[in-house]
């Protein structure tokens, strides 16, 4: 199938740092205009997978591809949020100028933006509803402003395949469906969404996929299959308990699955 | 009368190749500085300064331009740090702290062989000089401030983006190697065109101090970079004068101005100042 054949495939990737590995021969199918998912605890090596996929750390081992070609050797067709903690939220740089970095490749080397780069940025601005903080210094904004900039920086980048590592820290339930729907937009418009999350709870509910992640692959698919308690266990290890809870899952998921109705804590 | 206080040195061809020096150096530091401060990369600038002393001095020694020999020394020790990181235990920052310091070291060696005969002055390279450049160095300084200023505004948007965010600019495709490289080749050139004016080891206040003063004035990049030249203009401009008058050592008394602007940003700023943030809290209190 033509989908098949745009997948980006993950082939035996391993990384270490040092001595220690971090990722252990990991493969992976992602497709495009699913809305896809990477779950498991800190330290398995979630940031590392993003990363290594895009080669900006390098791997002992394997290759992440792309029709055909190296995804590394595809990077004016990705977009990339990196974790929040790796962002220096002193640098003396405004919400515009943030959104802006977002249009430097498409602008190119001794030009200045161009007017269609500066509409875009508007754009987008306005729809993650942070219009109104143009001139604001990124250090000044709240958690999930500061996710939403973020965001329409990697909107205005055009790209076609979307890497965001964990975008939903620090951020509030309206400004977690802001940044869902626009993740399912991009999906329907027949993007490739990668999403890092920390939220076990509903908000999981949104991923059409799944990957399950503790250095290998616990499990990757469709969300109904592989997200089960004995998945969860083998990723997370005991340190998990499973409270039953309404509403865990979305009514008609899972069906077939012992474990609807329960809902996690750590 | 002040007037006449300005006016009276310059009509000496020393005072007047200092003052384009003084200028050119308190401009171009301060633009690079704000790459480096906004980095964290202080302590680097200040470690690259050492090193380049050897590469200055076999410069003297043979007659060549001292920016080649500043480079070439710039060059060998970071080669010799990534051999020392990469075929050993030792970490980035130890290799780092043992080639500069060695390097330094060397670079004084050589200068204290070779003052006599080539009637130079360790002191001079330590704390610079700026009452005694020539007008070669006033032309190398100006040709290096053009390259500086140039290649900054040509590659504005990607160093900005490169500097905030490495991994953003890497994934989007950026080449970050080069933008790195190429900023750590405007940082060796303008410590070298710096040299005259205050000397390895305070070059680095003019480095830093500048665009630290702007950091808690404003909150872009561009505007660090230019409140900062005006500090670090108007800081060597002053330092030269009152080494001038009081027959102070021009480098520390640049770097002494330039710690004054600082002072009063810290205390003042509107936004971020000691004593301002004070009396809004009392206005608030009264109210
Ligand atoms: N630059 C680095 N140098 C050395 N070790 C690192 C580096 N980055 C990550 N690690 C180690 O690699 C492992 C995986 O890190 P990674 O950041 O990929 O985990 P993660 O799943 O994203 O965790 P979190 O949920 O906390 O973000 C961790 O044990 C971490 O300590
Ligand atoms: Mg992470």
């Amino acid at each position: 199938m033509e989908e098949k054949e745009n997948a980006i495939r993950v082939e035996n990737l391993t990384v270490s740092y040092h001595d220690a590995y971090v990722l252990k021969h990991v493969c992976l199918t992602v497709l495009p205009g699913r809305l896809t998912g990477i779950i498991g605890p800190n330290g398995a090596g979630k940031s590392t997978l993003l990363k290594a996929m895009l080669g900006l750390v390098p791997s002992n081992f394997g290759a992440t591809v792309w029709r055909g070609k190296l995804l590394s050797r595809c990077r004016e067709h990705v977009a990339y949020v990196p974790q929040k903690s790796q962002i220096d939220w002193t640098y003396p740089t405004t919400v515009w100028d943030v959104v802006m970095m977002g249009r430097v490749k498409k602008t190119g080397w001794f030009r200045p933006f161009s007017h269609v780069s500066r509409q875009k940025a508007r754009i987008a601005l306005e729809q993650v509803g942070m219009l109104d903080y143009i001139n604001r210094p990124i250090g000044q904004l709240s958690g999930g402003q500061q996710q939403r900039v973020f965001l329409a920086r990697a909107l205005v980048q055009e790209a076609d395949i979307f890497f965001f590592d964990e975008p939903f820290t620090g951020v509030d339930y309206n400004t977690e469906k802001i940044i869902f729907d626009i993740f399912k937009q991009l999906a329907v418009q027949g993007k490739f969404v990668l999403v890092v999350n920390h939220d076990l709870g509903d908000s999981i509910n949104n991923f059409d996929h799944l990957i399950l992640l503790n250095k290998t692959v616990i499990a990757q698919g469709e969300i109904q299959a592989v997200f089960t308690e004995e998945n969860l266990v083998k990723t997370y290890g005991g340190k998990i308990n499973f409270l039953p809870h309404k509403n865990f899952l979305a009514e008609g998921r899972s069906n077939d699955l012992e474990l609807d109705n329960r809902a996690l804590t750590i | 009368m002040i007037w006449n206080w300005i006016i009276e040195p310059l009509q000496y061809s020393f005072m007047q190749r200092a003052l384009v020096v003084a200028v050119v150096v308190g401009a171009i530091c301060a633009v690079v500085g704000s790459y480096l401060m906004v980095q964290r990369l202080a302590l680097l600038g200040d470690a690259i300064s050492h090193s380049l002393l050897p590469g200055v001095a076999t410069a003297y020694i043979f007659h060549v331009s001292i920016f080649l020999g500043a480079l070439i020394a710039g060059l060998l020790s970071t080669v010799i740090i990534n051999g020392i990181k990469n075929f050993s235990k030792i970490k980035e920052d130890a290799a780092m702290g043992i080639v500069f310091s060695s390097f330094f070291a060397l670079g004084i060696i050589l200068i204290t062989v070779v003052q006599k005969e080539n009637k130079i002055d360790l002191n001079h390279f330590l704390f610079g000089n700026i009452l005694g450049v020539s007008t070669g160095d006033v032309r190398d300084t100006i040709v290096v401030g053009l390259v500086v200023l140039l290649t900054v505004i040509l590659f504005y948007k990607e160093l900005l983006f490169y500097t905030f965010d490495r991994l953003g600019a890497e994934a989007a495709g950026l080449p970050v190697i080069w933008l790195d490289t190429g900023l750590m080749i405007l940082v060796g050139l303008t410590i070298v065109a710096s040299l005259k004016a205050v000397g390895v080891i305070l070059v680095l206040s003019l480095l830093i101090t500048p665009p630290a003063t702007a950091y808690l004035l404003v909150n872009r990049l561009h505007q660090v970079m230019w409140v900062g030249m005006i500090v670090g203009v108007i800081s060597s401009i002053t330092g030269m004068y009152l080494s001038y008058y009081f027959n102070l050592p021009s480098g520390p008394a640049i770097v002494l101005v330039a710690a004054g602007f600082f002072s009063l940003s810290f205390l003042f700023s509107p936004s971020q100042g000691i004593v301002s943030g004070y009396l809004k809290l009392k206005s608030r209190v009264n109210i």
